[in-house]
């Protein structure tokens, strides 16, 4: 697969996964107002996921779609970061999980916008706003929670705490397809963008009054396919009814 | 503490539109998560360029108990309407 290929779905895995797992506090949220809000997200992340997808399969030239990629690929062939396919957990929990992966997202997005390939950048020039907002979004929840009484703030940290170790893969694994992409001016490297995400994570952490973990930061291997027992069931529910009923359209 | 979020009135400006428009209310714990919200909420659909919201309990308004003292008697006051007088052809277009 050539690199920006494998880069595209990495992105657009990422997206479609987290995005996915979102859409599952419809109905659920913990008032009216934060469900659309959290629904509004999800459906930008799959927004996303979609323009990835289909670029990618027009690329690749081999026929697939973004249906195809999203519906027609089992586990190990789906390249997202290992925190999109956790479980939501409570409130707390998806939130720390939006803040981290959203800040992540907005740095690396930002450094999209001066990608040489210009669907990329078209790409990262809207989709960085749309993060943006979720950034904001999970950031202001942070601190509300983490600053306000002692069980929120108890069960805000355990979200942090629980998240932390997916973290480390958001810039611990580059390999071929970011070191050929980032000598052609296409991508940043991953690993170059850490400073800038620590920044962020820091000053909110700081203050919402939450600790930020010392816990290691060790999972690792969702972009060549490796994935906790969470995907399958994820999957499988994604997949259903495109598989059960191939031929079905709106 | 009430385990209620206050009621907000939610206020958005259209792109074309000149004034600030009332979409309808929703809750929230303060007025920047009112904004917030009213964003998600009402906004969704490209309706608008600026959001104010208002606290409901700050909203005064007339009883509609009142409402026959209040209104009936401009019904026969047609002089007040500027359509009541007839304007001298020499003043031309108001």
């Amino acid at each position: 697969m050539n690199p920006d290929v494998a880069y595209l779905i990495r992105l657009g895995d990422t997206a479609l996964v987290a995005g996915q797992r979102l859409a599952e506090w419809c109905g659920h949220g913990p008032i009216l107002e934060e469900d659309i809000a959290l629904t509004n997200i999800s459906l930008d992340l799959i927004g996303q996921a979609r323009m990835l997808l289909d670029e990618a399969g027009k690329r690749e030239g081999q026929g697939r779609t973004e249906d195809t990629l999203a519906f027609h690929r089992d586990v190990f062939d789906f390249y997202n970061l290992q925190i999109t396919e956790q479980p939501n957990g409570d409130f707390g929990c998806t939130i720390a999980k939006i803040f981290f992966l959203s800040s992540f997202q907005f740095v690396q997005y930002k450094a999209l916008l001066e990608s040489e390939d210009e669907f990329l950048k078209a790409f990262a020039a809207k989709s960085l706003k749309e993060v943006q907002y979720h950034v904001k979004h999970a950031r202001d929840w942070v601190v509300r929670l983490g600053d306000g009484t002692e069980e929120s703030h108890t069960r805000m940290q355990a979200g942090i705490d629980q998240m932390w170790p997916f973290t480390g893969e958001f810039f611990g694994d580059d390999d071929q397809v970011e070191e050929t992409l980032s000598a052609a001016g296409v991508a940043p490297l991953n690993a170059s963008l850490e400073a800038e995400w620590m920044n962020i994570v820091d000053t909110v952490l700081a203050e919402a009054t939450l600790t930020k973990p010392d816990s290691a930061r060790h999972f690792k291997g969702g972009k060549s396919g490796t994935h906790t027992e969470h995907l399958g069931y994820l999957i499988a529910e994604m997949q259903f009814l495109p598989r059960a009923y191939p031929d079905a359209t709106w | 503490m009430s385990k209620n979020w206050p009621l907000w009135e939610i206020f958005v400006r259209s792109k074309h539109g000149l004034h600030h428009k009332h979409m309808g209310s929703l809750h929230a714990a303060d007025a920047e998560m009112a904004i917030a919200n009213a964003r998600d909420v009402y906004t969704r659909r490209m309706e608008g360029v600026s959001i104010w919201v208002v606290e409901s309990a700050q909203v005064h308004a007339s009883s509609p108990q009142d409402k026959d003292c209040f209104y009936d008697p401009a019904n026969d006051k047609t002089y007040r309407h500027p359509t009541f007088y007839n304007i001298p052809p020499e003043v031309g277009h108001m």
